[in-house]
């Protein structure tokens, strides 16, 4: 009996196919938002994580200052160049170490001039974020420890100071320094927190310090974890050693942080993690709008096909029996709307994910879970009209006009 | 048909009463029926007059307020709705003034829905349904929707439907009522070889003088009662039909 219902139900979806498809586009539009801004969401998500991921996990940034509970983020003072020989030679985990000491600048070559973020640091920072060389090459080991004026630029500034000349072996000035261009970096693109990271000028770390900062500050060290080392115990190694160095007292707090990539990336994921269930949720009204649909649709398809349900119940057919053909009605028009609400919102996701440059990551879950609550809305909105038709008086809705 | 006819309807003192207190009426006031398998008995009256009232409880769609109905030996009066309604389903037909056919379905699809609601297999039910439709002279409008057909062959269409199930009881309401004459005289001739040739038991209401020469017996109701009844030669018509216009118009 209910593989007859079914096909009586396409067959009279059919008979009004305008109808029908009117009907089921509620549905469509409400499960087709849903999936398509979990889609989205969820690529967004994938690709933030990615990002960070790609600074790679086994990443740790100390920073001065630390989060204090009376007066919030405080400052204090810097590194020195003792504090990142010390993390190189006495916490055994580290196995990349980086000093960096940076600020905003003007670069100009000839009449250019572009400004961009300057960070003096050694060749081992390109490999922490792994930047790569496209032309020329990175700092010597001698021209770091002289603070030789020679420099290494991003992507973006190289663009922006020399469009189509050539860099190499020009000289730019950067504020108070002037130096050699002698490499490019490839492009990297934009970071996982929306920054341009080819928007950079690398110099020595002494260059740094000399002519643009003009003192011996390191503003943060990076430092990569040896794999098969603990990311948290690393941490807490070099936590250790830089109160010691740093004479903070038993009980005092940390006036530096160590940042964790891996956390960091968490963090970040749940965040937008969270703002793609907010705006599925969003969406899922428009399902319930959509259900309302359906039930009017069924409604005014009652009322309209009285005397073919008094034809029915003249007939033969039991209440309960005209009761399944109604919801089986609803049902298919809402699951048959679901369907094409999943191909829409995937289709759509696709077009979306390709447009923002993000990964189109399906959630097996949601389509699942999408199907699942149009046929429940077809349940729901379809009863109230179906048990309508069931209740009613053969005699008189046979007389029905 | 067998040498002792047994009874299909039985009706012993039925009354159907709507309202109550000084706005009681009485759709039914007492009425003593029967209807033997293989008889073709038209059920006449002007409006008013408890025919369409009978007509629904011997259809089993509507349960006597008071009194006994028996249809086949099976006092309806103490059945449910569901079991009224399996009853239809096995044992009735119906044919309405109207024709009653499901719209944009075809003919062989709207024969086929009593014993879809059978559960009768596809292949039986289209071999079924066909017959019907050959029965009443139809097998090549089998895929004609009702709007492609006329009003005659629509009527037909809903007797095919009534037949296709092989009832115990063929009930048909003013089958006529809409036809142009000929029309009219067609479906009765139909009704009459159906009940000759196959045996099938037809109860029909009408208010036409004219469609009761058809039958084997007249019932003629006024007021709730039955007034006459008997061989549509010995039924008096002209009492509370003379006043009907509609069958004057039928008659001329």
């Amino acid at each position: 009996m209910i593989h007859l219902t079914l096909v009586m139900a396409l067959r009279q979806i059919r008979r009004n196919t305008l109808r029908s498809f009117l009907t089921m586009l509620g549905i469509v539009i409400g499960v087709g938002a849903v999936i398509a801004l979990v889609t989205i969401g969820e690529g967004a998500t994938a690709k933030v994580t990615a990002d960070i991921g790609k600074l790679g996990d086994n990443l740790l940034i100390v920073q001065p200052g630390g989060f204090r509970r009376s007066s919030g983020f405080q400052s204090a003072n810097a590194f020195t160049k003792d504090d990142v020989d010390a993390i190189r030679r006495d916490v055994p985990g580290a196995e990349k170490t980086a000093p960096t000491a940076g600020k905003q600048a003007l670069a100009v070559w000839g009449n250019r001039n572009w400004r961009t973020s300057v960070t003096g640091t050694t060749a081992e920072y390109l490999e922490i974020r792994t930047y790569t060389v496209a032309e020329g090459r990175t700092f010597t080991e001698g021209e770091s420890s002289a603070g030789q004026p020679v420099c290494v630029l991003g992507a973006t500034v190289r663009k922006e100071l020399f469009g189509s000349d050539r860099a190499l072996g020009e000289s730019i000035r950067v504020d108070k320094l002037s130096c050699e261009v002698i490499g490019v970096l490839t492009a990297k693109g934009q970071s996982g927190m929306g920054q341009d990271q080819d928007d950079v000028v690398l110099v020595p770390l002494r260059a740094a310090q000399r002519r643009l900062a003009g003192n011996n500050d390191v503003g943060g060290i990076y430092v990569t974890v040896a794999s098969g080392r603990s990311t948290t115990r690393v941490k807490a190694q070099i936590e250790e050693l830089l109160r010691e160095r740093r004479n903070i007292v038993a009980g005092a707090e940390d006036d530096f942080n160590v940042r964790d990539m891996a956390e960091i990336a968490q963090t970040v994921s749940s965040a937008t993690g969270a703002l793609t269930a907010l705006l599925g949720a969003i969406a899922a009204v428009s399902l319930l709008v959509g259900g309302i649909g359906i039930m009017n649709i069924m409604l005014v398809n009652v009322t309209e096909r009285t005397r073919e349900i008094g034809i029915r119940l003249a007939i033969g057919a039991m209440a309960r029996e005209v009761l399944l053909q109604f919801l089986v009605e609803a049902v298919v028009l809402s699951t048959i709307g679901g369907v094409i609400g999943i191909g829409a919102g995937l289709l759509g996701s696709w077009a979306a994910t390709r447009a923002l440059n993000v990964p189109f990551v399906v959630v097996p879950n949601i389509l699942v879970v999408a199907f699942v609550f149009s046929a429940v809305i077809g349940v729901l909105f379809g009863y109230l009209p179906a048990r309508k038709a069931a209740r009613l008086n053969p005699i008189e809705a046979l007389r029905h006009e | 048909m067998s040498a002792a006819p047994s009874p299909v309807v039985e009706f012993a003192q039925v009354f159907k009463i709507y309202g109550a207190g000084d706005t009681e009426v009485r759709a039914l006031d007492g009425v003593d029926m029967r209807i033997d398998a293989g008889e073709f008995v038209a059920i006449m009256g002007s409006s008013g007059s408890g025919k369409s009232t009978a007509m629904n409880i011997i259809g089993c769609l509507d349960a006597p307020t008071r009194g006994e109905y028996r249809f086949r030996g099976v006092d309806v009066g103490a059945l449910d709705q569901d079991q009224r309604a399996l009853l239809r389903r096995h044992y009735v037909g119906f044919v309405f003034q109207g024709y009653n056919l499901l719209a944009r379905t075809t003919a062989l699809e709207n024969v086929e829905l009593p014993l879809v609601y059978r559960r009768v297999p596809t292949r039986e039910r289209h071999e079924q349904a066909m017959a019907a439709l050959v029965a009443v002279g139809l097998a090549d409008r089998a895929g004609h929707t009702p709007a492609e057909l006329s009003g005659g062959q629509q009527q037909r269409v809903a007797i095919a439907r009534a037949l296709v199930s092989n009832p115990s009881l063929l009930l048909a309401d003013e089958p006529t009522g809409n036809l142009d004459s000929a029309r009219k005289h067609e479906i009765m001739e139909l009704l009459v070889r159906l009940n000759r040739e196959l045996g099938i038991t037809i109860a029909m209401v009408t208010h036409e003088p004219d469609m009761g020469q058809y039958v084997s017996r007249v019932v003629m109701f006024k007021d709730g009662r039955i007034v006459d009844q008997g061989l549509p030669a010995d039924v008096s018509f002209a009492g509370p039909i003379s006043n009907r216009p509609l069958s004057q118009r039928g008659s001329a």
